[in-house]
């Protein structure tokens, strides 16, 4: 009798908030909706989707930047759409696809890491925190096979190995460590490219700024669905570093520049493409 | 053999259940809450480095309490559980510090009449505003009893002769440090009576505060911060 009460509450203590909302509140997880039965419809369903995001390691941290454009097929949902966000104080993470679940992932998962770190008193491992993103994207498989899917990257400061990781994901929730950089979205053939070029081993912070607005400079060139810089409306991308210190998000005034440099370069070489 | 049933009235029932707890309470050190002019500040006289007697539940919230462990421990990941459920399906400023605090009330109102035996627990619950009148401080007791605390509020083993030595150095006005060392004088009062000027050591108190401009100063909405044994030095070694 006195084990079995054990047992349940060994059962029922956990420092997931997903577990706990599947419990007791399983309507609020964004995976938990009902799908429709039977075919889709004759055309994709018309949500908004977010583009490009690119990641990469430079010395002493890692850094993800994101642009501003979210499209519904060939109508551009927003200009102003973020999608680089802090999951905690050292992590972050990028969302390409389906937006309104990929937004809502982003919530859950920043909920999930402070629930645990609230709960346990202390904060869980970068391991821990890429692989339970890799669930959550896991649980996402159903409505990703409906073309809903999404496809985030995840970058972190390892403050036991002392170094910066990059996580990048596929659909079934399968999780690839990379090294040096990775891009996800519509431009990333672009931005790779552009990074492949660009990036080098031990780029300092402010290169490394410089190089990720570049990248996506090239993937907006010739990605419909990837916004460039906007000086018209002052929109610069959503840049993010992480070191020992955590995660900061690089100011615009700072952006303004790194994108006035590289806007100015470009025009006065005077090249087409 | 058939147990021989006995008639206890309500009211004798009520009144051991609040005996037994009240005792409970009182064999645990004391936890001092104060609201100062940088926010509030939690200070617990615990020995434990990793058994916690104050926690954070929400971005402007936190949570003291004496008495049982294992029951304030559960009250306090139900409060994170309702806290962040709440925030999430609502908005995160729609969790306050008087819903949570209702809750708690009902939970031990609940466990005090309906259960064997009642929780031997005192709670806390802190929410720190954008200025010092909008703080919060709500003090619970283990029959579901709720009080709205101005100031500060003093519980746990010797709270009545802590409490005169807090009343004694409050004001609105007081900083972060003068507000901890006030909480630091009042508990030694609690344990060393007779040895007065003998000062708390760092090890043997836990120490949180709500920073009130956590957004500007710190640039998180997490208003909780724990201080650790070099922080604690340094602002006991300050003057006042």
């Amino acid at each position: 009798m006195q084990e079995s009460t054990a047992n349940q509450v060994a059962a029922n203590a956990t420092s997931s908030f997903t577990e706990h909302l599947q419990r007791d509140r399983p309507e609020l997880l964004p995976n938990n909706r009902a799908l429709p039965v039977g075919p889709g419809p004759a055309t994709p369903l018309q949500v908004p989707h977010a583009t490009t995001i690119v990641a990469m390691s430079y010395a002493g941290g890692v850094l993800m930047a994101g642009d501003r454009r979210a499209t519904m097929g060939n109508v551009i949902a927003s200009r102003h759409i973020e999608k680089v966000f802090p999951a905690d104080q050292y992590s972050v993470l990028g969302i390409a696809g389906t937006a309104g679940i990929a937004i809502d992932l982003t919530r859950l998962f920043q909920v999930e890491l402070e629930h645990y770190e609230k709960i346990e008193g202390t904060l869980l491992s970068l391991d821990g925190k890429a692989n339970r993103l890799g669930a959550m994207i896991r649980g996402n498989l159903p409505m990703a096979l409906q073309g809903l899917a999404v496809v985030p990257l995840f970058a972190g400061f390892d403050t036991t190995a002392g170094v910066g990781r990059l996580f990048s994901y596929d659909v079934t929730g399968g999780r690839y460590e990379e090294r040096e950089h990775h891009t996800v979205g519509s431009g990333s053939v672009f931005a790779r490219g552009a990074l492949k070029k660009l990036w080098r081993p031990n780029l300092t912070e402010a290169e490394a700024v410089s190089v990720a607005v570049e990248s996506l400079y090239d993937a907006a060139d010739d990605d419909s669905a990837t916004g460039g810089p906007d000086p018209v409306r002052q929109l610069w991308p959503v840049v993010y570093t992480v070191n020992r210190t955590g995660a900061r998000r690089v100011p615009e005034s700072e952006l303004a520049t790194v994108a006035g440099n590289i806007i100015e370069a470009r025009s006065s070489a005077r090249r087409e493409a | 053999m058939t147990q021989q049933q006995f008639y206890v009235s309500p009211e004798q029932l009520m009144k051991d259940r609040a005996d037994f707890a009240r005792k409970g309470i009182a064999r645990g050190r004391s936890v001092v809450v104060i609201s100062c002019e940088d926010g509030i500040a939690l200070v617990a006289e615990n020995p434990s480095p990793s058994l916690h007697k104050i926690g954070e539940i929400y971005d402007k919230i936190a949570f003291a309490a004496v008495g049982k462990y294992n029951e304030f421990e559960s009250l306090r990941q139900a409060g994170v559980r309702y806290a962040d459920v709440r925030g999430y399906s609502y908005d995160r400023e729609d969790v306050t510090a008087r819903g949570l605090a209702s809750v708690y009330a009902q939970s031990l109102g609940a466990v005090f009449t309906a259960e064997q035996k009642p929780f031997e627990v005192e709670l806390a619950v802190a929410e720190v505003g954008p200025s010092q009148e909008l703080d919060h401080l709500y003090r619970l007791t283990f029959d579901g009893t709720i009080a709205d605390e101005h100031g500060f509020i003093v519980m746990g083993g010797q709270a009545e002769k802590v409490s005169s030595a807090i009343t004694d150095g409050w004001r609105a006005s007081l900083g972060f440090p003068q507000a901890i060392r006030l909480a630091m004088r009042g508990l030694v009062t609690d344990t060393e009576a007779d040895l007065k000027a003998k000062a708390l050591p760092v090890k043997a108190v836990e120490v949180a505060v709500l920073d009130r401009m956590s957004e500007s100063s710190r640039g998180s909405r997490r208003a909780f911060r724990r201080l650790n044994n070099a922080d604690i030095t340094a602002l006991l070694a300050e003057e006042d």
